[in-house]
């Protein structure tokens, strides 16, 4: 470790034992514990600590406050939906459980300022409190006046009280309108790829060396850190992987220091786990059992899950024809779905800017009509009009795969949008042997 | 005397850098009360007078002290009242009821608060009031004692009072200046805000009866003033501090400091961006942090860096924590703003704008799929570097929705910049869209 916490207020012993649970923290704990001073002293009224997810803000203050045993509070704003539940959690934290039933219900601020003040002199600490407030941007959408009055809270209740706020957005978006008091800003950086490699490599597999895993990591690494720096995903993805990873050294096939080789057995799994497990698409556990699969049917089948969808045959094509309906101008209906549509100029026809592609813009509403008769041309059968075809509508829009515009009870002439991508209406077009893209105009 | 002196003199160097921390971050943090305000002398016997003739006299009066955030409207108000309650008299019979519109948010609160604090929990008992002026009313009359000379002052300070104004009706607003108006008890009511239309939002009839005082703390510091101030913050007590020769030492290093190139530099840029306490409190707090025992005093090199913390840009630095893929598709959307002159635009637009740029690679290193892409354009979402146009219509496809972005031009360049290994074909395409 190239750096040490150091601090006269606190034992050195502990202090050691705080930087070594704190890997690539050290400077961050060290400037933070320096903000703190001695557990007597005044600290600043409020910190406010900003940085990207899992770069070890709540990890660093909470090895901090326990370790070294300071009194503090913890609350998560997640969990407390209401102000209430914050207050009866940072009595409750600070000053045991007699106090929180002095709160009343729904407490209002000043009652747990009135609440907190007569508590602190009967239980006076001589070390600065600290409350700390996880996930602080979720306060923009609490009560107004909380943000305003955690910033200040150290003046309002007249106690050595520090509120340490951890957020992943930055201050300039908590500002209110009027301005309020303004917190000691700190940036925890990222960990670099170098830290990761270190602190990820700390997980090894008891039944390997050392060495391998951290190779299996700079493999890990090369794959995914230019989408992903999130260490907890990244050791996510790790303890998934590792095993099919050791497959080869297990059956003997392979030597550990043949990395090469290693290599290339994992990365196409590795790269097929960005595709799906990366983006949550399915569960661990779902993709444990998938590579079990695949080693008996050898064939991977497409993972894409929502490109399964059974339709009832006619309300594919409806789909069909709102997906038209929507991508294409109106005016290019004749052009497609009239046999017999005349003299159009050619140059004229296809002269399109990029600007107006509606693969860009998006979907653009279109009137039942219309559907109705794209549908009728699209089909190759002859189709009633029926109740049925009208019923498949509306169950297309609680499937969300349509949606209405406007108000519900709107009864005549409805507007309609469709809602699916274009991967996912080629593959139902594939099902009914309809080529979309010859009759899109965006593709022409 | 100068035996204990002696004596004491003698105190390892640690624990009187201690010392010196506890007393200074006092000062720093918990806004210890100067001896004496700083360039508000005017202010300051101005509000003086007005309170005095409330807490001796028995006249009754309201007066506004509007000045911008950190300019020590609070500061004012304790140092005056501090020097009212010296005269023994003013100390035993003043009442004074100190509420916050960041806590009493309405006026039923506020009502409570204002028995508690007068200690007449009991005196009101289980009494049903019809209105609220009844209510203060009766609370007031509480006070009497006889006859109407006896009858205590009352001092109200309603801080943030801008947001007193936000009540329902703004009765409480209306019967404290009532009441302030009226020969009953002798009420003074302080309002602290950082608003200065702070009347426009009075309604007629409350805005009538107030006194139409205000004091206004409108900064006048010079930069050579300002330097005093800095010095003075920084100093130690020469008469109560232990440890005299390191008094001696720290003030004058701190003289030393102040009158430091780089630093003079360091506050003038401060001086000319505000001039509130606060912020120069929080800069001279995070400067003495750094001292410690193998680093005794405040090194100009230290204000310095406290001032890069504060000067750099949030924005920035979020941005140098994001994947190259983020990256890619924040660029995209710079050219984006670019082209179509700051219209808003949709993941599709970003994610072909990208793509024309992978094709003008020949290798295909950064080739993601659009799962992969929409992920990561969710999580700028989240972070809120891009920022939905209409939030309500979330009906839309997640794909199509318009969003714009919420950094300029040289925030990007910034960050391109400091990012660490940013591979040179990303920062060409950053400067140009045909790279």
């Amino acid at each position: 470790m190239a750096a040490c916490l150091q601090h006269t207020g606190y034992d050195q012993e502990r202090l050691l034992h705080v930087s070594d649970k704190l890997p690539c923290r050290v400077f961050q704990a060290g400037t933070l514990l320096s903000l703190m001073g001695e557990p007597s002293q005044y600290s600043y009224p409020s910190i406010f600590l900003y940085g990207h997810r899992s770069t070890g803000k709540s990890h660093v203050v909470s090895t901090l406050l326990q370790e070294l045993e300071l009194p503090h509070a913890t609350v998560s704003c997640v969990e407390c939906v209401s102000a209430g539940l914050m207050f009866e959690r940072v009595l409750l934290a600070l000053f045991g459980p007699d106090t929180t039933s002095l709160l009343p219900r729904s407490p209002s601020l000043s009652d747990f300022v009135r609440i907190y003040r007569q508590q602190c002199p009967q239980s006076p600490a001589n070390q600065t409190r600290f409350i700390v407030i996880e996930k602080a941007e979720l306060l923009r959408d609490m009560d107004a006046n909380l943000l305003p009055v955690l910033l200040r809270l150290q003046e309002l209740i007249e106690d050595n009280v520090t509120v340490i706020l951890l957020s992943e957005i930055v201050w300039d978006q908590f500002r209110p309108n009027t301005g309020c008091f303004e917190p000691l800003l700190l940036h925890f950086p990222d960990y670099s790829k170098g830290d990761l490699q270190q602190i990820l490599s700390q997980d090894i597999h008891p039944s390997y060396s050392a060495e391998l895993y951290s190779a299996f990591i700079n493999i890990l690494l090369g794959v995914f850190y230019s989408v992903c720096r999130d260490l907890r995903e990244l050791r996510h993805l790790a303890a998934l992987n590792f095993s099919k990873f050791c497959e080869p050294l297990k059956e003997g096939k392979v030597k550990e220091s043949d990395t090469h080789k290693l290599w290339r057995n994992i990365e196409p799994h590795l790269k097929k786990a960005m595709q799906t497990v990366y983006l949550r698409e399915v569960s661990s556990v779902q993709w444990e059992e998938l590579q079990m699969e695949e080693k008996e049917s050898g064939a991977m089948k497409g993972l894409s899950a929502h490109a399964h969808v059974e339709l009832p045959y006619y309300s594919k094509f409806l789909l069909i024809a709102a997906y038209l309906a929507s991508y294409n101008p109106a005016r290019t209906d004749r052009r497609f779905f009239l046999k017999h549509h005349g003299k159009i100029r050619k140059t004229n026809f296809l002269k399109k800017h990029e600007k107006t592609s509606n693969h860009l813009l998006g979907p653009k509403p279109f009137p039942l009509d219309r559907l109705l008769a794209i549908f009728y041309s699209v089909v190759d059968s002859r189709v009633a009009p029926t109740a049925s075809i009208f019923s498949q509508i509306s169950s297309l829009v609680t499937l969300q795969l349509l949606t209405q515009l406007g108000h519900d009870d709107q009864l005549d002439a409805p507007k309609y949008k469709c809602a699916v991508a274009l991967d996912f209406i080629r593959a139902i077009s594939r099902t009914v042997n309809f080529d979309i893209v010859k009759y899109l105009y965006d593709f022409l | 005397m100068s035996k204990r002196k002696a004596d004491d003199s003698h105190m390892p160097i640690g624990e009187s850098i201690s010392q010196a921390q506890t007393l200074l971050r006092e000062r720093l943090c918990h806004q210890r009360l100067p001896t004496r305000p700083e360039g508000v002398a005017s202010q300051h016997k101005h509000l003086l007078e007005l309170l005095k003739r409330t807490a001796v006299h028995g006249e009754s009066n309201s007066v506004l002290i509007v000045g911008p955030r950190g300019s020590g409207k609070t500061m004012l108000l304790r140092c005056v009242l501090a020097e009212l309650l010296t005269e023994a008299d003013v100390q035993k019979t003043l009442l004074q009821v100190h509420l916050n519109g960041l806590l009493q948010t309405d006026d039923r609160i506020a009502l409570k608060e204002i028995t508690r604090q007068l200690s007449l929990e009991n005196v009101v008992g289980d009494k049903v009031f019809g209105s609220f002026a009844e209510n203060l009313a009766f609370l007031l009359e509480a006070l009497k004692k006889g006859d109407r000379s006896s009858s205590r002052p009352v001092l109200f300070i309603l801080d943030e009072f801008d947001l007193f104004a936000h009540h329902k009706n703004q009765t409480l607003l209306y019967n404290l200046l009532d009441v302030s108006q009226s020969a009953q008890t002798p009420v003074a009511v302080v309002g602290l805000t950082c608003r200065l239309d702070v009347l426009e939002l009075l309604e007629k009839r409350v805005k009538s009866r107030f006194s139409h005082r205000q004091i206004h703390l409108l900064s006048s510091l010079t930069f050579s003033q300002y330097l005093q101030v800095v010095r003075a913050q920084l100093q130690l007590p020469d008469a109560t501090f232990p440890d005299s020769k390191f008094c001696h030492d720290w003030n004058a290093s701190v003289k030393a400091l102040c009158e430091d190139k780089s630093v003079e530099e360091v506050l003038q840029r401060q001086f000319n961006s505000t001039k509130d306490f606060r912020s120069l409190h929080r800069l001279l707090m995070v400067s003495l942090c750094r001292v410690s025992a193998s680093n005794p005093t405040i090194k100009p090199a230290d204000l310095v860096d406290a001032s890069r913390l504060f000067s750099a840009d949030s924005k920035t630095n979020i941005l140098h924590g994001l994947s190259i893929l983020e990256l890619c598709l924040i660029i995209a959307m710079k050219h984006l703003n670019d082209i179509y002159d700051r219209e808003p635009f949709n993941l599709q637009m970003v994610y072909n704008e990208f793509k024309k740029f992978l094709q003008r690679k020949s290798h295909s290193m950064y080739n993601f799929d659009q799962p992969v892409v929409m992920k990561a354009f969710e999580h700028l979402q989240q972070l809120e570097v891009i920022r939905p146009v209409d939030v309500a219509a979330t009906r839309a496809q997640r794909e199509y929705q318009l969003v714009r972005l919420m950094l300029d031009h040289t925030q990007i360049m910034e960050a391109l910049q400091k990012y660490p290994q940013c591979p040179t074909d990303i920062k060409q395409w950053a400067d140009s869209a045909f790279a």
